[in-house]
């Protein structure tokens, strides 16, 4: 894997540090929006070598922190339900709902299973037809794909034991939100490499052309982002906006269309709430009425009434609003082992993030 | 909301262990052995130095590239003593074991067993077999206990990290946190790495043997390079700084990190260790490591800078500066 090292050369990123450094005048905010890109960033201490005129915002890009508290709350209800298998994502075993976990209904008793795959899901139904074995169905269009061939395998297969309890979203309407808020101050966007492999870089056309603002589709090594840095500094000292992508080894303008067709198929777009965000519209991904059998939603488990964090400002992180150490909760009462807000417990979330690679403390 | 049950990550050995070890066992068994949280307890009977230790052994799957449990279990505690600087001499071994395991399978556990004490010149002289109904018990679970001596003016123990020490690994990191998983159920991925599970008394008999004054020594396991080294700096007080390109990572290992988005640095391991050694016998050491067939790939990765209250910093390959802090529970897949 020479390839790994290729994109850690300490001499290239000096030279793409200097190039930024040589044409970047202004003080300007970007965001990266995929949680991926912020441990990426933490991890190789990016931050720290850049001019500090140059900020980096953390975006909504951690589907585990925008999952809302309610979506938690039915999940666990499910899971004290007899007979039921929850399988899940491991990031998604402590995320806090009103009054419990997975990991702690894990601990009295409820079948919670972690899988790999959405396929690991459905092995575990085909495995336990006399149980109900619902999926987690949590993520972006990366993850989505997966999930919407899990169901049409089960069709195919008869596999009447599996369901998904859909939590899936979309990408581009959350930054539009943003935009529109008004609240932070962006000037360019680092996109997320995973999701633009399957939608390619169209859908973020109406960021520059309606906001004036520019993005690049990044991938994930130090000299991707750095490079992907640098490309976003010559767009706005040129006062230009347009998509690039920079992740050209993996992402293409028109996107994967078979993972798009399964999408399609499977899913229609619905309003969805986000954490911290609130609802936006078209934003989340529900399951169609043809598959209706599939969805764990119409099995209507009473759900416990839900009661938000109080002092959590996962919202405003989620944002771009505020960084973690803003939030009064931080490492005080909400760490890792005892989180909080979503953001705290993913380790793409950004209050882990800052957590974890944080400065001296 | 604050835990009032057991959760997995209070094994991980991050976080949740130490504060479950430090609030809990030590506050209840305190002692100046314990005290100390090193991998094992140096005890002075009748002019003897020895070295005691324990360790369960718990693994999913059982048998996995490069090991199975049984070797894990005798090495691990070899390990273990050798980690307190002793030449390991006696393991006890317990054996608990769950209704309908197959009998083929324990015979091949303790096969491997006997062969990993012939090669770590170990003996098993004393154990115990409990059988416990289906379900109470997930197939076998096995403890081992250890006893070795310590030679005089040996003196090594977590919390003995001086300024100046140079660190040193004795080769590639993650390798059997990356095997492990790459068999586990759910996710099966092909992969060329084997665990490392070697045992490292011979190393340490050989760097001792060339510096008696060596500071520190830990086998990196649960929680990984990352975790260890945090709990050295902590308990000894100091600060320290690693160089991210001098720490050896095999390509396959940074490969299936990358694609998992794991952190190496936070994988486990079962063949390596950490050496915290003052300059002026640094260089004789790390040759010493690397003619062993078990350092051939040593390296200095860092050094101890100054007294502080515990601090690790990594430089990244690209020039960048980060904080390492211990594992927080379990390193889980990402989702996307």
């Amino acid at each position: 894997m020479r390839y790994i090292e290729e994109y850690r050369n300490k001499e290239i990123a000096r030279k793409i540090l200097e190039q930024i450094k040589c044409i970047s005048q202004k003080e300007i905010n970007l965001m990266e929006v995929c949680g991926t890109h912020t441990v990426a960033i933490f991890r190789n201490g990016i931050k720290e070598i850049l001019p500090p005129h140059i900020n980096l915002i953390s975006g909504p890009g951690c589907p585990v922190c925008v999952t809302p508290l309610r979506y938690i709350d039915e999940i666990i209800a499910l899971s004290r339900e007899d007979n039921f298998i929850i399988t899940t994502f491991g990031d998604m075993m402590k995320v806090p709902g009103s009054t419990s976990t997975l990991e702690r209904e894990k601990a009295r008793g409820a079948e919670v299973r972690i899988v790999y795959s959405t396929l690991d899901a459905l092995k575990i139904a085909s495995d336990n037809p006399s149980k109900k074995v619902v999926f987690m169905g949590v993520g972006f269009e990366t993850t989505s794909p997966t999930i919407a061939w899990a169901i049409l395998k089960a069709e195919e297969e008869k596999i009447k034991n599996f369901l998904v309890l859909s939590a899936a979203k979309i990408m581009p309407p959350a930054m539009k939100q943003i935009l529109e808020s008004e609240e932070v101050h962006i000037d360019g966007f680092i996109c997320p490499g995973h999701v633009s492999a399957i939608i390619g870089s169209y859908p973020y056309n109406f960021i520059p052309s309606q906001y004036g603002i520019p993005c690049v589709i990044s991938g994930f090594e130090p000299l991707d982002i750095l490079q992907s840095i640098f490309r976003l500094v010559k767009q706005i000292e040129k006062k230009e906006a347009k998509v690039e992508i920079q992740y050209k080894r993996v992402v293409k303008p028109e996107g994967n269309r078979i993972a798009l067709e399964k999408i399609n198929k499977v899913f229609t777009l619905v309003d969805a709430e986000w954490r911290g965000i609130g609802k936006i519209p078209l934003s989340g991904l529900e399951i169609r009425e043809e598959y209706a059998s599939f969805n764990a939603r119409k099995l209507n488990v009473p759900v416990e009434e839900t009661r938000e964090i109080e002092g959590c400002r996962c919202g405003e992180v989620l944002r771009g609003v505020i960084t973690p150490p803003e939030c009064r909760l931080f490492k005080n009462i909400c760490t890792p082992e005892n989180p909080q807000g979503a953001c705290m417990v993913s380790s793409e979330g950004t209050c882990a993030a800052y957590y974890q690679y944080g400065r001296k403390r | 909301m604050k835990e009032d049950e057991i959760l997995l990550s209070h094994g991980s050995g991050g976080k949740l262990s130490y504060s479950l070890i430090k609030e809990l066992f030590l506050s209840h068994f305190d002692n100046p052995y314990l005290e100390r949280l090193d991998d094992g307890a140096v005890l002075d009977i009748e002019g003897v130095r020895l070295a005691y230790t324990t360790d369960s052994y718990t693994v999913d799957p059982l048998f996995f590239k490069g090991g199975n449990i049984g070797k894990l279990a005798v090495y691990g505690t070899v390990n273990d003593l050798a980690m307190c600087g002793a030449k390991p001499l006696y393991l006890s071994c317990s054996f608990i074991i769950e209704e309908g395991f197959p009998l083929s399978s324990l015979e091949k556990i303790v096969w491997s067993m006997k062969e990993a004490s012939l090669i770590a010149q170990v003996e098993i002289v004393t154990g115990d077999t409990k059988v416990v109904n289906k379900g109470a018990a997930d197939k076998i679970f096995i403890n081992t206990s250890g006893i070795g001596v310590v030679r005089e003016g040996v003196n090594i123990s977590g919390n003995n990290a001086q300024v100046g020490d140079l660190i040193m690994v004795n080769g590639p990191i993650g390798n059997h946190g990356i095997a492990i998983l790459s068999e586990r159920e759910g996710l099966k991925f092909e992969t060329a790495i084997k665990s490392d599970t070697t045992p490292l008394s011979s190393l340490v008999i050989d760097m001792l043997e060339v510096s008696r004054d060596i500071h520190v020594l830990r086998d990196p396991t649960r929680g990984g390079l990352a975790t260890t080294l945090k709990e050295i700096a902590l308990s000894s007080q100091v600060e320290v700084e690693i160089e991210e390109e001098k720490i050896p990572i095999e390509e396959g290992v940074r490969a299936a990190c990358e694609i998992l988005g794991y952190d190496p640095l936070y994988l486990a391991n079962e063949g390596k260790l950490v050496a915290f050694v003052p300059p002026k016998d640094a260089l004789a050491v790390l040759s010493k490591m690397k003619s062993n067939k078990y350092g051939r790939k040593s390296e200095i990765i860092g050094r101890v800078m100054k007294r502080s209250e515990g601090i690790v910093y990594l430089h990244t390959a690209i020039g960048g500066k980060r904080i390492i802090d211990m594992l927080t529970g379990e390193q889980l897949p990402r989702i996307c």
